[in-house]
């Protein structure tokens, strides 16, 4: 099941550190190079991607777990262990139980995937993720028939995690997918960055990443993974329904109702960066939109 | 010497220039870490919150000078002006934030002034302290006169809704915000109850 979807990029725009420096030569060489002409039009999109900087992905984080400042996460989440760490897979499943996270990565296939990644406060960052597909995770449970819903549940931890003592959302931070989004190849379960190991404010050590949602939507550090028949309970559709829906899926024309979804401002543009037009399902319309055929979506947000 | 005489001591010496020079310092210092990198990846955001909460600051400092000479009798009605106008001057940088580096389209920004009930909320805080602004000087207080104190009434109203458009553009339920307010809820209803209140310094 690995390698249902692969980055137009090429691995070496990513992963090596030293690269980076150079990324924006590369890209314009390739920009100006004779691959344009042979790829189809969302490959030469994709080609655009340029990853943000380490820092910036490891700097600039929503997990109110360690704080609702964007520099908390950074700050306080190297309080929390993540060794010894396993999920508790059950609800429909054949084979439920608690899987060590190592006994998990031995029998996954790890790939880079660079995804666009847009928040719901309307930032945007592109990010070379390192993961494996989470229906290949499915697969490893046994799903059965009966399942139609995936839920998804983040450590809960108060002696590691100074934010939750204060209840801006209601702990355990909870998310959940319909069964077909959850096995979409684009489904990722990340386990690094660049090539290493997902930092903890970034959801170590292992996080859901489903790119043409909100990033909300990618639950972090998961300890436990539930089929269910019905669909589940979600963090932040919880804390304000009004706001957030259960699909949450990127929608330049469905606004917050609080802000704009039209545009994005690209984390790492300094003081002047210019915004962006927000694409339709983050731009993997042509991969997600069948999944959500004759859904009237500004009802379904 | 007691610590109010003392406090009153040290601010008859303090000129009035010295408050604006040093209270006006963190603007461009600020500007000056979001072009090098000193607030983070996402300077427009934090510049914008950084001056937000200053005026914020202000406001509530503005609204503490009556209520610490009546119940404290600390003296600093000479800062008042400053104090007030310093608000007005960093709420002015939060706007243009707002509107030159972080939305920058024209028309969105119509929209969200209309649409967006924090936006519509902190506009009108900021459309209040306009006239106040323009007649913070000795002219207007003498052509004035007694409306004047009338017009400078409009500063509770404002702080009230600064304090509001805080607290409804945080996502969840989050704590800071709900300080802010509700300080500034105390502040007024000092004001409002003051006379039923027997004085401290009575003797």
């Amino acid at each position: 099941m690995a390698h249902r979807w692969t980055n137009d990029m090429t691995r070496a725009d990513a992963t090596p550190e030293r690269m980076f420096l150079n990324r924006r030569q590369i890209i314009a060489g390739l920009a100006a190079g004779t691959m344009l002409g042979g790829l189809p039009g969302n490959a030469r999109a994709q080609d655009a991607l340029e990853p943000n900087s380490w820092e910036e992905i490891t700097s600039y984080n929503n997990y109110y777990e360690f704080g609702t400042g964007k520099d908390d996460p950074a700050r306080y989440a190297d309080q929390l262990t993540t060794e010894p760490w396993s999920v508790t897979i059950d609800g429909l499943v054949d084979r439920p139980g608690e899987y060590a996270f190592q006994d998990i990565m031995s029998e996954m296939t790890i790939e880079e995937r660079i995804y666009r990644f847009r928040c719901v406060e309307a930032w945007s960052m592109v990010v070379p993720w390192n993961g494996f597909e989470l229906a290949d995770l499915l697969d490893m449970a046994g799903v059965q028939d009966g399942a139609r819903y995936v839920a998804f549940e983040t450590l809960l931890r108060p002696s590691e995690m100074p934010g939750v003592a204060r209840s801006v959302l209601d702990w355990p931070y909870v998310e959940g997918l319909r069964l077909d989004e959850a096995r979409h190849p684009l489904t990722l379960m990340a386990t690094g960055i660049y090539g290493r190991p997902i930092p903890n404010q970034n959801g170590a050590p292992l996080r859901l990443v489903v790119p043409w949602k909100y990033g909300f939507k990618s639950i972090k550090s998961i300890v436990r993974i539930t089929l269910t028949e019905d669909e589940p309970p979600t963090s932040w559709n919880k804390a304000n329904p009004r706001e957030y829906g259960f699909y949450s899926n990127v929608n330049p024309d469905v606004d917050h109702p609080r802000w704009s979804q039209a545009t994005e401002r690209e984390i790492g543009g300094g003081l002047f960066s210019k915004r962006k037009p927000t694409l339709m399902f983050n731009g993997y319309e042509d991969e997600v939109a069948a999944l959500y055929e004759g859904m009237d979506l500004s009802v379904n947000f | 010497m007691n610590p109010v005489d003392r406090l009153n001591g040290w601010a008859r010496r303090l000129p009035v220039w010295a408050v604006y020079l040093i209270c006006a310092l963190p603007a461009p210092y600020l500007f000056y870490l979001g072009l090098t990198g000193g607030l983070g990846v996402e300077p427009i955001e934090a510049l914008e919150h950084e001056y937000g909460e200053i005026a914020l600051q202000f406001l509530i400092a503005g609204l503490c000078i009556t209520p610490l000479r009546r119940r404290l009798g600390v003296n600093l009605m000479r800062f008042r002006r400053a104090i007030g106008l310093l608000a007005f001057f960093y709420l002015t940088l939060h706007l243009l934030v707002w509107l030159v580096l972080d939305v920058q389209i024209l028309s969105q920004i119509w929209a969200d002034i209309l649409k967006r009930p924090y936006i519509t909320v902190g506009m009108a805080g900021f459309l209040m302290l306009v006239p106040l602004a323009l007649t913070s000087n000795n002219w207007s207080v003498r052509k004035l006169g007694p409306r004047w104190r009338q017009l400078h009434k409009l500063v509770y109203a404002a702080a009230l809704l600064g304090g509001l458009h805080f607290v409804m553009l945080r996502k969840g339920f989050q704590l800071e915000p709900l300080i802010y307010l509700a300080v500034i809820a105390v502040l007024l209803l000092m004001r409002l109850d003051w006379r039923a209140i027997p004085r401290l310094n009575r003797a």
